[in-house]
């Protein structure tokens, strides 16, 4: 069920009422949405083999079951407009254009990732041409970071919009409040998606908030919430281009809670033993977004097996080629540490016992045991 | 902390996933089943929250151990330690009786947030006090050290130790008094003031020096920053009279600064050398395995700095 702060409630998925935005998406936008949410599970059940063979540097972080709540949410913003991503939004950043082959080189640390080697896994971002920026660590920073950018559009007379998306335990921190509320005061052009997934690693919701729902919130922040269902990728859209609009015109932000279902665990190390298996396995069977989604291409738009089958041809050769081309990447050179904290100095002096050293670890004889690298 | 929380029923635990999980590194795994949910508290993703509570809990005279999933997110509570908790005793006669640890520290391929070592951040705060201990046995008795003081102990864990450093742990009550280093190896011919994971590199270099160029090097655990064992400190550089400083933290701003005025300070006319530092380059720790171990110290800047002071 929806809830609204100011606007009118809207139930989701509600066949045969009042026009959908996703009806006016073509046949052929309608299978690229399919593709997006094939390519990100694809793309990450390749990031597992890779982390399985040690090539994934760092941890990996899945969104199995949640792909069209992040395909579905970004496929409504244009070009031009601004998107935050979290660990769980690969699909809503390969929407926005970035590349299997930047996801590998990322994970796998090397020298010509997009933060080259600086950063891992999906925390990378370009906003010169393709409009995302990369999240850090520290969880409900990037609402306040994302009330700034679209500050930043009103004051200019832009008509662009922003997108953050925050996890139901991030809602916990005065990040996320701070920045909302202050969102909201300026009437920033801005949607915020809370990705409610069920659980902050093994946080369950109910011991992240007393509130029946995090649509409740935007009531308290004089904003409208709506609220969907994060498995339906047309649902995600529909709500999201609502909210979009909703930003576009001068209304302010939008609160849009996607109820989702994390099946796999907080990174792959996680092993889940807080999470009923027969929970897992219902979302899986009855819910998953994709199988879903295959039923609905089937059904309205006669989406043949033999279109499946290239699509997914297309796609693993696309994922195949990347891993060849990331695996053959080189590492980055050790001293291009130095490069890049300020503007100016663009390098920072190495410090004195490394003058003339180019890897510490050349140099180095060095006891068993303190896992250095040495290539 | 299982013992103390036996000892004491003021004891109690909050952080985040601590509870059935048993926190992200399996450091409170089996004390919610022991001890119950109300003295095992998993908390939401609230750090300042978190310690903010853990305060006005110490003020009713409990004795919260907070844990923050990884040190890291120590900033996101660094409002109400340094304004409020640093400050309560000293401006309101409140007490503070509380630990706020977590795991910290790099060599790990964590990327620049989750391989932290905030503690110079602290270590300008009056009224907090700071232990970053490199062995078990230091760690239990710092930490019943920590429970039972009186005021605020920031305790630091380093991440690439848990698993790494083993040995027989101490029976009974064992306490290790905040504000006291430890000599870690004997030397004569030049000593080096550190902590946490350098500890360890720092050993592996002096036996290097040793074996390789007959150097005897003294190791200093300092196990305590604030209060720093200025008598140990001063002892040490008096019997060698050269002095390497080595933390895992970046240089500008880190304790080394402060350790090597305080020598100045005090034993500028025993030194036969300059102090030197080996420390984490200024810059912020990145990811990818050959950048992270050109910024982070390595035994042989350690060997090479050694070699420079025994030259004098």
């Amino acid at each position: 069920m929806a809830r609204a702060g100011k606007a009118p409630a809207r139930t989701t998925g509600a066949a045969g009422a009042a026009a959908r935005p996703s009806d006016a998406l073509s046949r052929e936008q309608r299978i690229t949405l399919y593709r997006y949410m094939r390519l990100t599970r694809v793309l990450e059940e390749r990031l597992v083999a890779l982390y399985r063979q040690t090539k994934v540097v760092g941890g990996l972080f899945r969104s199995l079951g949640q792909e069209a709540d992040a395909v579905g949410s970004a496929f409504a913003l244009e070009q031009r407009d601004v998107l935050s991503p979290l660990i769980r939004n690969l699909g809503a950043m390969l929407v926005k254009g970035a590349t299997p082959l930047e996801v590998l080189r990322q994970y796998m640390a090397k020298g010509d990732s997009p933060t080259r080697g600086r950063e891992l896994n999906i925390h990378f971002g370009d906003t010169e041409k393709r409009n995302f920026i990369g999240q850090i660590s520290h969880l409900g920073d990037m609402v306040p970071v994302m009330a700034g950018v679209t500050l930043s559009f009103r004051l200019r007379g832009e008509e662009r919009v922003g997108l953050v998306y925050i996890g139901d335990g991030a809602t916990s921190t005065g990040a996320f409040h701070e920045g909302i509320n202050f969102a909201a005061v300026q009437k920033c052009p801005l949607v915020v998606i809370v990705e409610n997934n069920g659980y902050a690693y093994s946080t369950p919701t109910h011991r992240q908030t007393a509130a029946k729902q995090f649509v409740d919130k935007a009531i308290g922040y004089g904003i409208v919430g709506v609220q969907a269902d994060g498995n339906d990728v047309l649902a995600v859209y529909d709500v999201t281009k609502e909210a979009v609009h909703r930003a576009r015109r001068g209304e302010g932000v939008t609160l849009v809670e996607l109820m989702t279902y994390r099946r796999k665990g907080h990174a792959e190390h996680d092993n889940q033993s807080y999470q009923p298996v027969s929970e897992i396995e219902r979302w899986a069977e009855a819910n998953d977004p994709i199988d879903r989604y295959v039923r609905v291409l089937r059904e309205t738009q006669g989406v043949s097996d033999e279109e499946f089958a290239a699509i997914e041809a297309e796609i693993v050769a696309l994922v195949d080629s990347a891993t060849d081309e990331a695996d053959a990447s080189p590492m980055p050179e050790p001293t291009d540490a130095l490069v890049g904290v300020y503007a100016d100095p663009a390098i920072v002096p190495p410090l004195w016992f490394r003058a003339s050293v180019r890897s510490a670890v050349d140099a180095n004889e060095r006891a068993q045991g303190w896992g250095t690298y040495d290539g | 902390m299982d013992e103390e929380m036996a000892r004491d029923p003021n004891v109690f635990l909050l952080g985040e996933d601590i509870g059935a999980f048993g926190g992200a590194f399996k450091v409170t795994d089996g004390l919610m089943a022991k001890y119950g949910e109300s003295r095992v508290i998993d908390t939401p993703i609230s750090e300042a929250g978190i310690v903010g509570a853990a305060a006005g809990a110490a003020h009713m005279g409990m004795r919260p151990i907070v844990e923050l999933q990884f040190i890291d997110f120590i900033s996101c509570a660094y409002d109400m330690l340094t304004n409020y908790v640093a400050t309560a005793r000293y401006r309101a006669f409140l007490p503070c009786p509380m630990v706020v640890r977590g795991p910290s520290g790099g060599y790990v391929r964590g990327g620049p947030f989750h391989s932290q070592n905030p503690e110079a951040a602290f270590l300008h705060t009056p009224g907090l006090k700071i232990v970053y201990p490199s062995t078990a046995s230091d760690a239990k008795g710092l930490m019943k050290a920590a429970v039972r003081d009186e005021d605020c102990v920031l305790f630091f864990e380093h991440k690439y130790l848990y698993r790494r450093v083993k040995e027989v742990m101490p029976e009974g009550d064992h306490v290790v008094p905040i504000g006291k280093a430890r000599i870690a190896r004997e030397g004569t011919d030049v000593s080096i003031i550190t902590y946490a994971a350098t500890v360890w590199r720092a050993l592996e270099a002096a036996e290097q020096l040793q074996a390789e160029y007959g150097i005897s090097v003294e190791v200093l655990d300092l196990r305590s920053l604030l209060p720093l064992d200025d008598e140990a400190i001063e002892a040490t550089v008096r019997k060698t009279n050269r002095l390497l400083i080595v933390h895992e933290d970046t240089r500008t701003g880190g304790i080394a600064g402060e350790i090597t005025a305080r020598v100045s300070e005090t034993c500028f006319e025993w030194l036969d050398a300059p102090i030197l530092r080996v420390t984490a380059a200024d810059v912020p720790l990145p990811y990818s395995p050959p950048l992270e171990d050109y910024v982070l110290p390595q035994t042989s800047d350690i060997v090479r700095a050694v070699r420079r002071l025994a030259a004098y």
